[in-house]
């Protein structure tokens, strides 16, 4: 079967599977060590939503021909890799194993920022032109919910809660607001058929949902999210941080070790 | 030669790995039942979530269980996202089954918005409305954690998708 405008998706895909792929991974470093057992339980869950939307992309992509699925996730170098810059970014200090000084003010703001962006986007591909990626999109939306709500509500929580947990939120906002910008860039995707909007439609709807919500609980809405990094690098076109590379080589690691191996 | 209606009676079998009373059927994952003239059968599944790690171990127990089949010679599955799976597709027996097992079933499209995280499930230990949330998210991708005020009982139940 011919696919019309084939590199254009395999670009895209190559986002949304990277993307998925590495908050998926950030999530499940929280595993033992999030501010109680039911977000212990919660970071599982929603970790291993992230790999499982990032495991369909990526069998999309099998199924156009660029290899198999777990080679595509755990063997690419960094440079081939297509997530924003936002995802990669530890969730704080240390490591999950070693002095882990994570920062869950950041981590609130980047998953409610990504959330957001992510049902933005998820929406745009229910009208893509690839009808097999519009519907794994129109799936993968309605669990989506379930993220945006619990981080939405992380978010209040936090932000009306003690005047230190409003101080940090706002801390953990300015830093993810730095790499926003990266999220709506679209690298190598034009806009068309394949992916029918702008990143500029998708930055307006983004903040029509979100000001309101810092409206809500009083917070000074930082400045429109700029629409190219402004700082560090366009993960979209293959520029990362060193934070990626560490992510990756921990990921992979098992992988290349045994490779071949079932589980 | 096999029919369709064996081929559905014997999905009846297979249950969901984490759910041992419910089956497949119950849970609304069968969209489709193809049978060739040879005794090949071809079914469609539309998975309950994305990332559930159960997928393959339901592809396997459909396997095993239609290669059993009188007249059946070659068993293809295939995971479908069109139509997508929603709580709505899970039948009434599933529901009951679900609640047997001590797992609310879904809340209605048409009684609760997911997003109105005050709307809670009856207990499904002693019926009671007393109930609040505890956690969204709970053992697996598609369930939730509340507990009962009334038999304090801690209990799950099936996320609407």
């Amino acid at each position: 079967m011919t696919i019309p405008n084939r590199p254009v998706l395999v670009e895209l895909l190559y986002q949304l599977a990277d993307d998925e792929l590495v908050i998926g991974h950030r999530d499940s470093e929280w595993l033992g060590l999030a501010p109680h057992i039911e977000e212990d339980i919660a970071f599982a869950s929603i970790a291993q939503d992230e790999i499982g939307h990032a495991n369909t992309y990526f069998k999309l992509l099998e199924e156009l021909g660029e290899g198999k699925a777990d080679d595509l996730a755990f063997l690419r170098p960094a440079t081939e890799r297509r997530n924003a810059v936002l995802l990669e970014r530890p969730n704080g200090l240390g490591t999950y194993l070693e002095n882990p000084a994570f920062e869950w003010d950041y981590t609130v703001a980047r998953r409610l920022f990504y959330d957001l962006f992510d049902s933005v986007r998820l929406e745009v591909l229910t009208f893509c032109s690839y009808t097999p990626l519009a519907q794994v999109a129109a799936k993968i939306k309605r669990e989506e919910r379930y993220h945006l709500l619990h981080h939405t509500t992380w978010f209040k929580r936090l932000a009306t809660g003690t005047l230190e947990s409003r101080r940090r939120l706002e801390g953990g906002i300015e830093r993810a607001w730095a790499d926003l910008g990266g999220l709506f860039a679209l690298g190598g995707v034009p806009t068309g058929e394949i992916f029918p909007a702008t990143t500029t439609e998708m930055v307006d709807r983004f903040t029509n949902q979100l000001k309101p919500l810092f409206a809500e609980v009083g917070i000074a809405w930082p400045r429109q999210p700029v629409m190219r990094p402004s700082i560090g690098a366009d993960g979209r076109r293959g520029q990362h941080t060193g934070d990626l590379e560490s992510l990756l080589a921990t990921m992979g690691e098992v992988y290349r070790t045994a490779p071949g191996a079932t589980w | 030669m096999v029919t369709e209606a064996a081929v559905w009676a014997a999905l009846a079998d297979v249950k969901d790995p984490e759910i041992p009373p419910v089956s497949v059927v119950d849970m609304g994952m069968v969209t489709a039942v193809t049978l060739s003239g040879e005794g090949a059968v071809r079914i469609e599944m539309t998975p309950t979530f994305v990332g559930c790690p159960a997928l393959e171990i339901i592809r396997r127990d459909v396997i095993q269980r239609l290669t059993q089949v009188d007249g059946v010679f070659g068993v293809e599955v295939t995971f479908v996202f069109d139509p997508p799976w929603t709580s709505e597709r899970i039948t009434d027996q599933g529901r009951q089954r679900l609640a047997s097992f001590g797992i609310a079933p879904p809340m209605r499209e048409a009684t609760g918005n997911l997003l109105a995280l005050n709307i809670v499930p009856p207990c499904p230990y002693c019926g009671s409305q007393d109930t609040h949330m505890e956690n969204l998210f709970g053992p697996t991708a598609c369930r939730s954690i509340y507990y009962c005020d009334s038999c304090r009982q801690p209990f799950e139940g099936m996320k609407q998708v």
